[in-house]
């Protein structure tokens, strides 16, 4: 029985975003990758599932450079997945193509019991591949995930939807699952699980063999740019009263947005 | 001549102003307007689409679509485009529209792009661009498929005048599907304000705001100026609001016109959800807080003096 977890490994937050001379993309020099900071929790809810799902094998999935992601694969089999997988992919996939991968090699892997993701990737901010994925599978999806709880034959899932709404959804037979902040507590990677990580199997796929066609992107980013530097803060004087009436001044008569 | 189709939502008081963002964007491109709409506020939308524009409304009034369901929206959307022969569909960037289109897109082979924040449409060009690694660059983004789909943040787009107009409205039969998907139950939100993603005013609170009780005081403030209550991951993790208020990397991106960030010393990933702000009003103790380099007006003091008062100068003039 096979449940699965897609991530994605992104800059880390704190990273510096430059741009390459033409501005045709950014300048991945010195950038410091780590896993998605939500698919940590779409690992984490995969591992307490397999925990309680006899004869269940924990496989985790990229797409990406061989030369970097291959550390983010490590990371989620020392947090507790078994096998994981590959897809060899140049920098610039887009989500169609990144979603008929992960499609493809699941589907040569063995049918999925579960298939878990973060609910986007935090450096494009798409949140696209879960549904596409789901869709090429032909099985349910449900995304923002804050809790889950599968039996043999369905899942119950809850996502927190706009104002705070909550809507409590089952999804029939294996589905995609995307998680939210909240769904759990994602685990650290003990230092003996870190050293046990190193001698599970991580397969190589190439994307080829998977009927995948990178030129065939349906989404491409050019003209890169920096954000337009912000003029300096204008900060109010004065003691709170003056310094309020002063602010609700400038937000109607220079600001114009009161 | 192209046709563009609005995805329209709605609240009880009519069409989100987000969704009239596009309405006015796709009329003023000079494309023919049609919109689609599901559940049984779609009449209403389509009457209303009609005066921004919209020619035809492709709806599903039947009350099986008042509530999201997947494989049932997706299985109209695709219908209402291919119907509508659209080669480009646009969306707000709501939380539902982002679970649609990437679904719909894979059904149709098109191209979908979401959390976009400028578009330029004429009648022949599109030129759509969105911010990526949190906010900290932008970029062009080309789509290339029959079928394009844009989802837009709200507050981008100036909403157009009423006009006279009607739309005819095509009524979808709802989709006889075997479901995989069942809604079992919709909790309903304690807010009856918009959405933080929506939201034209935020006031946001962090540690500054001392406890639970401190962070009370931002709702006369909210409440004056209608805005949406939001937080910072410090205070949510602490347990003083719930997950769905927190702005930032793990919690909701924003850009409404005003955000007024009290006691919020500006973590980076604070900043990473509000920078797209089109006027930020920082108050905090601390001259040197690091909010105050993203602000364009900067209150030092005790929050807890000014924000009272501020809520008096803003009743005084609303």
């Amino acid at each position: 029985m096979n449940i699965y977890v897609c991530i994605k490994q992104v800059p880390d937050t704190e990273t510096k975003i430059k741009l390459n001379a033409d501005q045709s993309n950014i300048d991945t020099a010195g950038i410091k990758w780590v896993m998605n900071p939500y698919d940590e929790f779409a690992v984490e809810e995969a591992i307490q599932l397999k925990s309680k799902t006899e004869g269940a094998t924990l496989k985790v999935v990229t797409v990406g450079p061989k030369s970097r992601v291959t550390d983010a694969l490590r990371t989620a089999l020392a947090m507790g997945a078994d096998e994981a997988l590959l897809i060899d992919a140049p920098e610039s996939i887009d989500t169609f193509n990144t979603a008929k991968a992960l499609a493809a090699a699941i589907k040569q892997e063995g049918e999925p019991f579960q298939v878990f993701t973060g609910k986007q990737a935090i450096d494009d901010n798409a949140a696209s591949v879960s549904q596409m994925l789901a869709e090429f599978l032909d099985i349910p999806h449900a995304t923002v995930i804050s809790k889950f709880e599968k039996s043999s034959d369905s899942a119950v899932v809850e996502r927190e939807v706009e104002g705070g709404r909550k809507e409590v959804i089952v999804l029939k037979g294996p589905s995609v699952v995307a998680a939210n902040k909240g769904l759990n507590k994602p685990r650290y990677a003990s230092l003996p699980n870190i050293m046990k990580a190193k001698k599970k199997p991580v397969k190589e796929i190439d994307l080829a063999s998977l009927g995948v066609n990178v030129d065939q992107a349906k989404l491409k980013f050019t003209h890169f740019e920096l954000p337009a530097e912000k003029p300096p803060v204008k900060m109010l004087e004065g003691e709170a009263d003056q310094q309020a009436k002063e602010l609700v001044r400038l937000l109607r008569e220079e600001a114009k947005v009161i | 001549m192209s046709n563009v189709l609005v995805f329209l939502e709605s609240t009880n008081n009519g069409i989100k102003k987000s969704s009239l963002e596009l309405l006015s964007a796709a009329k003023n491109s000079g494309r023919n307007v049609l919109a689609c709409a599901f559940g049984e506020s779609s009449k209403a939308a389509a009457e209303e689409a009609g005066k921004y524009g919209a020619a035809k409304a492709f709806i599903c009034s039947d009350a099986k679509l008042n509530d999201y369901n997947s494989e049932l929206y997706s299985a109209l959307a695709v219908q209402a485009i291919k119907d509508s022969s659209a080669d480009l569909v646009l969306a707000s960037s709501s939380m539902l529209a982002r679970d649609l289109f990437p679904r719909v897109a894979a059904k149709l082979d098109a191209a979908v792009t979401s959390d976009c924040t400028d578009l330029e449409l004429t009648a022949d060009n599109i030129n759509v661009k969105k911010p990526l690694y949190s906010g900290k660059c932008k970029a062009q983004v080309e789509l290339s498929a029959d079928i394009k789909i844009v989802l837009m943040r709200a507050n981008q787009l100036p909403v157009n005048e009423l006009a006279d107009g009607t739309a005819e409205v095509v009524e979808l039969s709802a989709p006889e599907i075997d479901l995989k998907t069942l809604i079992k139950e919709v909790v309903k939100g304690t807010s009856e304000k918009l959405d933080l993603t929506e939201a034209n005013i935020i006031v946001s609170g962090g540690r500054g705001m001392r406890d639970p009780e401190g962070y009370k005081i931002l709702e006369p403030l909210a409440e004056t100026l209608n805005a949406t209550l939001g937080a910072t991951r410090a205070i949510v993790d602490d347990g003083w609001v719930p997950h769905n208020m927190q702005v930032g990397q793990t919690g909701k991106t924003v850009a409404p016109t005003l955000y007024i960030a009290c006691g919020i010393s500006g973590a980076i990933q604070h900043l990473a959800g509000m920078s797209g702000s089109k006027v930020i009003v920082a108050i905090n103790k601390d001259p040197e807080a690091p909010i105050f380099k993203k602000a364009n007006y900067g209150l030092v003091g005790d929050v807890f003096d000014i924000v009272p008062k501020l809520t008096e100068e803003f009743k005084a003039i609303l």
